[in-house]
């Protein structure tokens, strides 16, 4: 399958958003590139941006491979990306707070009543209670894939917690370290005020409780969970406590966090926790990762939890297949960025369909993520096929499955010089008074030749993102 | 504002990270007295365990008092939570968990040191590598303390660090002089035989003093000055006075910060008019090892006290 490269496609060669670099490349001694391709390495390690991978004792801590190879997005491109975000998440957030009120799109018959009311990321506990802000998903990292000059589609909408955003700002901060000749040379707009921005954002969205500047922290599970880097970087770079359940109580109506001095009110708590172990009265009892009784406090308006419990409806699996309607709905218009044809496998022919053309297709799981449980047709073997084929029999309904699609590749910088690998991209957004989107993102490249999973669990990688200041 | 949680790393930290060298430190005292007394050596490696509060569990272990095996369980042995390995990587798990109060420097001196001392010490140390080794950790602990005095800002972080760090320094220099005391008490000491001297040239390296001795006393050792150094001296950085001087200080800057006293102020400043009070003879009169005795039970209450005025749990 010939997948379109974006900066070297067979049929018309360089495109334009790559000339400036390449010209700059082709100056390049080989030998430099490969010793700056170390020298990233060595900053990451020592900086300790790593990834915990699960079941992996010896190798508990890992680095995300990076390449030195910009993915650049021209200004125009970025733009006409930018609109179809915008559109998408603000439909996400129409829907979620509909369903957790009128329900009119469930009237309407345009997505199926049990889908929703029978879905575990469905909270009943949220229906009724209106977010501060009337905002649901603050912070969303929607998945976008390429396949042509002009086709991008939405592979997932990331509404819960979508992490990566540290990648993207280490990515950009190591890249400038290395070439800051590139950045004087070609004008790439900047990411850096992200985490000011996210700060902003969270503060616009505060309770009416809340006196004068509103007190924000982020609820980390803690220094063992794989994203904690992350975590921390974000409270540093926007100035606010990083905090854990065990920090937290509810004193006087209010969450609190203990300090050196005693118990200090949370307005907005950036939470970085999963929904069922938010707070072990209402949701799992045996979670000590939550606050007991956060859940009451935010009923009662005096607190802003980002995301809002029960984002998780809006970017399940099996909800995603209905974007379009439901961006149509909500929105009145059709979605400007597509969908990725999807089979609901618990409908009897789609089902019929996938088991007969299992091979050919990518199948997930609904409520699975980072690339685990999914299995990716053209590169399984016969047997692994028959394997997933019993699974998928057994509960249908647990499973959606998708084209596998060419991906776009962008090369990357290997011992034999430039090859192409297959990339995704997530930008992020955020959500309060506006919408705001940084330009860029996170890249995420299938290191391994031919592969198509870029999960970095799996064995995927980052590149720093260009989006052209022209 | 400042995370309980977040105050209890820091300290934490800071012990891990002076306890990490200070067991090279003992381990380089006892190779220098196995080396240069062959005899007893293995008594003195007991000694050395005892000062390290590691001879229970060495003994559970091994049978032999050698060099390879106490510097094999001071040094690396992860299942001795002392062990300077385990010291580092504690201090580092504590330093990722307080990661967002720490300057990038520091953070990075300390996984760079966690990061070199697994690689060094993920094998068994060869005796004739072993100065090496301890040259490094000693070199890596100082890197760490470079970065973090040179970059951290002097707040409330900077204090809950430091508190770990004296307490954890006042213990360690106690414990090796209990461990010793009555090599320095009168009746021995007068017979200033050559065993006597390096016993003394002992107690001073395992806190790196045998070189400033010099300086401040005459040439020889003697019993009563070397306590008088080790307990009362204002300037010697691992003296117990030193220790509280800055303890004292750096309780008072949080008193001052927060508007609020706690029992642990009394404490501190309790045993601090001691120190100041007392001259090295009433302390050989009231009895060296009573006054050591109650010493390490007084620092003790400190730190338990530090922990609950200021909400670590």
């Amino acid at each position: 399958m010939a997948a379109f490269d974006e900066m070297l496609p067979e049929v018309s060669g360089l495109r334009r958003p790559y000339e400036a670099y390449d010209r700059w490349l082709k100056e390049q001694d080989p030998a430099r590139l490969t010793q700056k391709m170390q020298d990233a390495e060595r900053v990451f390690r020592k900086t300790g941006i790593t990834f915990a991978v699960y079941g992996e004792q010896e190798a508990s801590e890992r680095l995300i491979p990076f390449d030195i190879v910009p993915r650049i997005l021209s200004g125009q491109e970025w733009r006409r990306l930018t609109q179809g975000i915008e559109q998408r998440v603000q439909a996400l957030n129409a829907f979620l707070d509909d369903i957790y009120h009128r329900q009119e799109i469930l009237r309407a018959g345009r997505v199926p009543r049990d889908l929703v009311a029978k879905n575990e990321a469905f909270l009943p506990e949220m229906i009724g209670v209106k977010p501060p802000a009337g905002v649901y998903t603050h912070i969303i990292g929607v998945d976008i894939v390429r396949i042509a000059e002009n086709e991008f589609y939405v592979l997932e909408d990331n509404a819960r917690t979508p992490s990566g955003v540290s990648y993207m700002l280490e990515n950009r901060e190591t890249m400038m370290q290395l070439f800051p000749e590139l950045f004087q040379k070609i004008k790439v707009r900047p990411v850096e005020n992200y985490p000011q921005l996210l700060r902003q954002s969270l503060a616009a969205v505060r309770p009416q409780s809340a006196k004068g500047a509103p007190t924000i922290a982020v609820l980390t599970p803690g220094s063992y969970n794989s994203a904690y880097f992350e975590h921390a970087f974000l409270a540093d770079q926007m100035g606010v406590q990083l905090v854990e359940g065990q920090d937290l109580r509810v004193v006087d109506g209010h969450v609190a966090m203990r300090t050196t001095e005693g118990y200090k009110q949370i307005d907005v708590l950036y939470r970085r926790v999963d929904d069922s172990f938010l707070d072990p009265l209402t949701f799992r009892p045996d979670s000590a990762l939550g606050v007991p009784g956060i859940m009451d406090v935010y009923r009662a308006g005096n607190i802003t939890i980002a995301n809002a419990p029960g984002t998780g409806i809006a970017d399940d699996k099996a909800i995603y297949s209905y974007m379009p309607e439901i961006v149509e709905f909500y929105t009145g218009r059709k979605a400007i960025l597509g969908n990725i044809p999807t089979w609901r496998c618990s409908e009897p022919d789609s089902l019929k369909y996938v088991l007969e053309h299992i091979n050919e297709l990518v199948i997930k799981e609904v409520h699975g993520s980072g690339g685990y449980g999914m299995l990716v047709g053209p590169a399984a073997t016969k047997k692994e096929c028959q394997e997933f084929a019993k699974k998928l029999q057994a509960k249908p309904s647990n499973y959606i499955a998708q084209p596998t699609l060419a991906l776009s590749t962008c090369p990357i910088l290997t011992e034999k010089g430039l090859s192409p690998r297959h990339v995704d991209l997530r930008p992020y957004v955020l959500v309060s008074d506006r919408i705001q989107i940084v330009p860029g993102g996170l890249t995420r490249v299938a290191l391994k030749e031919g592969s198509l999973v870029v999960n970095s669990s799996q064995g995927g990688g980052t590149k720093d993102t260009w989006v052209l200041d022209d | 504002m400042l995370l309980g949680r977040t105050a209890n790393g820091l300290y934490w930290m800071n012990r891990y990270i002076e306890r990490a060298e200070n067991m090279a430190r003992l381990v380089d005292a006892g190779l220098r007295m196995a080396l240069t007394r062959t005899q007893n050596a293995s008594e003195e490696w007991n000694s050395v365990l005892l000062s390290a509060g590691s001879d229970i569990a060495f003994s559970q272990k091994y049978q032999d008092y050698t060099a390879a095996n106490v510097s094999d369980f001071l040094l690396r042995d992860t299942s001795n939570p002392s062990s300077t390995m385990s010291s580092i990587e504690t201090a580092r798990n504590n330093a990722r968990m307080v990661r967002t109060a720490l300057t990038r420097e520091t953070w990075e001196s300390i996984n760079e040191a966690w990061m070199s001392l697994k690689r060094m010490l993920a094998r068994p140390i060869d005796e004739r590598d072993l100065p090496t080794v301890l040259d490094a950790i000693k070199r890596e602990t100082a890197l760490i303390r470079g970065s973090f005095y040179g970059t951290m800002l002097r707040n409330e972080i900077f204090d809950f660090s430091q508190l770990g760090t004296y307490v954890e320094r006042a213990d360690n220099t106690a414990r090796i002089l209990d461990v010793k005391y009555y090599v320095l008490l009168p009746s021995l000491s007068w017979v200033g035989s050559t065993l006597d001297n390096y016993q003394w040239e002992s107690i001073l390296r395992s806190v790196s003093a045998h070189r400033s001795y010099r300086w401040v006393y005459e040439a020889d050792y003697k019993p009563t000055n070397i306590a008088d150094y080790l307990i009362l001296n204002v300037r010697m950085p691992r003296s117990l006075t030193f220790c509280y001087r800055f303890l004292g200080e750096h309780l008072k800057f949080l008193a001052d910060d927060y508007g609020e006293r706690h029992a642990c102020h009394g404490t501190a400043e309790k045993i601090q008019a001691m120190l100041k009070r007392g001259s090295i003879k009433d302390i050989f009169d009231h009895g060296l090892h009573e006054f050591l005795a109650e010493f390490i039970r007084d620092n003790t209450r400190l730190g338990d006290e530090i922990a609950q005025d200021y909400r670590f749990y």
